[in-house]
């Protein structure tokens, strides 16, 4: 079943085409990763799904209703959630109050949730701190915790591994998966390995433009990705 | 619990003190407690929203001139004229957010001085009625509230410190729900905010609306209790005031607009019978503020000992 169908996205800044013409369909239950080299627009491209910018031209159906138009809070309403890629905390609030206020819009018990949340990253003893103090890889968990509080049915993860040691992000593998039992998940990542273990389905955007799209295998094997990307 | 319980001692010291001081300074206090109450609107707005408004004289004003043109215009007593002002400064503030809250930053500071600045040229237009800056008085017969003569000393405190106790309830209660933690999310960090699902503009609105609601019942309040209306409440100077006061007491804190306002008030009552330059007195107090307790004095309280303190 389609989640999320886009078609046609487009947005340029100035003279740039950031995003052109992209189509994206999202199935329920997959693990989608977007890749692509720098600058190829995937920031663009989910915060045109999230809501954080507007497209020039396209749609996007979630859940068959068209959403292009909508505010960014209005799509988080809807069950859209976005973790920043760089990480947007609330420093001075602390870990359980940050979690806290996702959760009160979601849950009928607002602590319960949160400490749910909290327990799925593993952050559950650092609660009371201020969520400024946390170390830098806790705070990546703190943002994909406020994501999951929201009880998404998208959840869309931004370079999650970026900065992580190679030890978290093993751990990070497995919270996806598990993430991915209740959500579906696109993942903005650059780590290959992350990538072609986690991904259900991929797409691989090139200089705002859809390059090409499919299983871990059928990107590896595409000639086109390979020129442009992969490099190998 | 504990708050609640920290907040009924306070006011029942201030109740206290109300009644046993001497006439002069249960005045001062009555006067206190009224710009405490537009404080604390401020604050809200400012404090937990993130708002830096340079424009509430225009707010206080608009309940100011409900309460007294109803009185002098349509011989409305005090109870009515309470009401007309909290509902003036509320719609005077949902009219300016409406407008003003598409910017942020300076220009927010900008704008809203903009629309208080209108605000007192119109009050200064409309000469024949409001008298400008020379003011009026208000008949001496409005001025009560049931059997209540607000002229006189104990009900003015008693007025004053009722009004200041449901404002600061009031605000008490809004900051501990659950949209008054959307309101310290949104001056956090309002994108991030947006992102979980909340509307700023909305939220900014309605703190900005809620805080002109104060603002305006004090300048209500004012005009009864004290039996004056002029254009110096309507002026720059009355949007000023009430950030002076939250800086000092603590922006972001429950009591921080009282402990601002009262020391304030003290601070030109006694520099002015020192010197004739008292507002070097408030300029030093300010100067060691910024250096030695940058998040007032009830900011710095909370954050050296008492961390439960909202």
């Amino acid at each position: 079943m389609t989640l999320l169908e886009a078609r046609g996205l487009t947005r340029r800044f100035g003279g740039l085409l950031a995003v052109d013409r992209v189509d994206l369909d999202l199935a329920s239950g997959e693990v989608h990763a977007l890749i692509g080299p720098n600058g190829a627009g995937k920031t663009t491209l989910v915060s045109l799904l999230s809501g954080r910018l507007l497209p020039e031209a396209g749609t996007i159906r979630f859940e068959g209703r068209d959403i292009a138009r909508l505010p960014a809070h209005a799509r988080v309403r809807l069950g859209i959630a976005y973790t920043f890629q760089i990480t947007a905390i609330f420093p001075r609030l602390s870990v359980f109050d940050n979690v806290a206020l996702a959760a009160q819009r979601t849950a009928a018990d607002r602590a319960a949730a949160t400490h749910a949340a909290l327990a799925r990253v593993g952050l559950d003893t650092h609660s009371d701190r201020p969520a400024g103090t946390l170390a830098y890889g806790h705070q990546r968990l703190l943002e994909v915790a406020m994501g999951l509080a929201l009880r998404p049915k998208l959840l869309i993860l931004d370079e999650p591994t970026q900065g992580l040691a190679l030890s978290e992000i093993a751990a990070f593998k497995t919270l996806v998966e598990s993430i991915a039992e209740t959500a579906t998940v696109l993942l903005i990542e650059h780590d290959m390995d992350v990538v072609m273990d986690l991904a259900d389905q991929i797409t691989v955007l090139d200089a705002g433009r859809r390059l090409a799209t499919g299983t871990p295998a059928q990107v590896r094997a595409d000639p086109a990705v390979q020129a442009a990307y992969l490099g190998a | 619990m504990k708050t609640w319980g920290a907040h009924l001692a306070v006011l029942a010291g201030l109740l206290a003190l109300g009644l046993t001081l001497p006439a002069y300074h249960a005045t001062n206090l009555a006067r206190i407690l009224v710009l405490a109450v537009f404080a604390t609107g401020y604050n809200l707005a400012f404090g937990y929203t993130g708002l830096l408004s340079l424009g509430h004289a225009l707010f206080f004003a608009a309940g100011l001139y409900a309460a007294a043109l109803g009185a002098t215009l349509a011989a409305l007593p005090a109870g009515p004229g309470l009401v007309a002002g909290l509902a003036a400064g509320a719609a005077a503030a949902f009219l300016t957010g409406l407008l003003a809250l598409r910017t942020s930053g300076v220009a927010f500071m900008i704008v809203t001085l903009m629309f208080a600045q209108a605000g007192y040229l119109t009050v200064l237009y409309f000469g024949a009625v409001t008298r400008g800056d020379e003011g009026f008085v208000l008949p001496a017969a409005l001025r009560t509230l049931g059997s209540l003569n607000l002229a006189a000393d104990t009900p003015r405190f008693l007025a004053a410190f009722a009004l200041f106790a449901a404002a600061l309830l009031a605000t008490l209660a809004l900051t501990g729900s659950a949209t008054g933690r959307v309101l310290v999310a949104i001056r956090e960090n309002p994108e991030r905010t947006r992102m979980l699902g909340y509307d700023p503009f909305r939220h900014r609105l309605l703190a900005l609306t809620a805080s002109g609601a104060l603002s305006g019942l004090a300048g209500a309040a004012y005009a009864h209790l004290f039996g004056y209306a002029g254009a110096t409440f309507a002026s720059i100077q009355y949007s000023i005031l009430p950030l002076l006061w939250v800086l000092l007491g603590g922006a972001g804190t429950s009591l921080g607009p009282l402990v601002g306002t009262a020391l304030m008030f003290y601070l030109v009552d006694l520099g002015s019978s020192a010197t004739s330059s008292h507002l070097l007195v408030v300029g030093i107090a300010l100067l060691a503020l910024v250096l030695f307790a940058p998040r007032g004095i009830v900011g710095t309280l909370r954050d050296r000992a008492l961390p439960w303190l909202p």
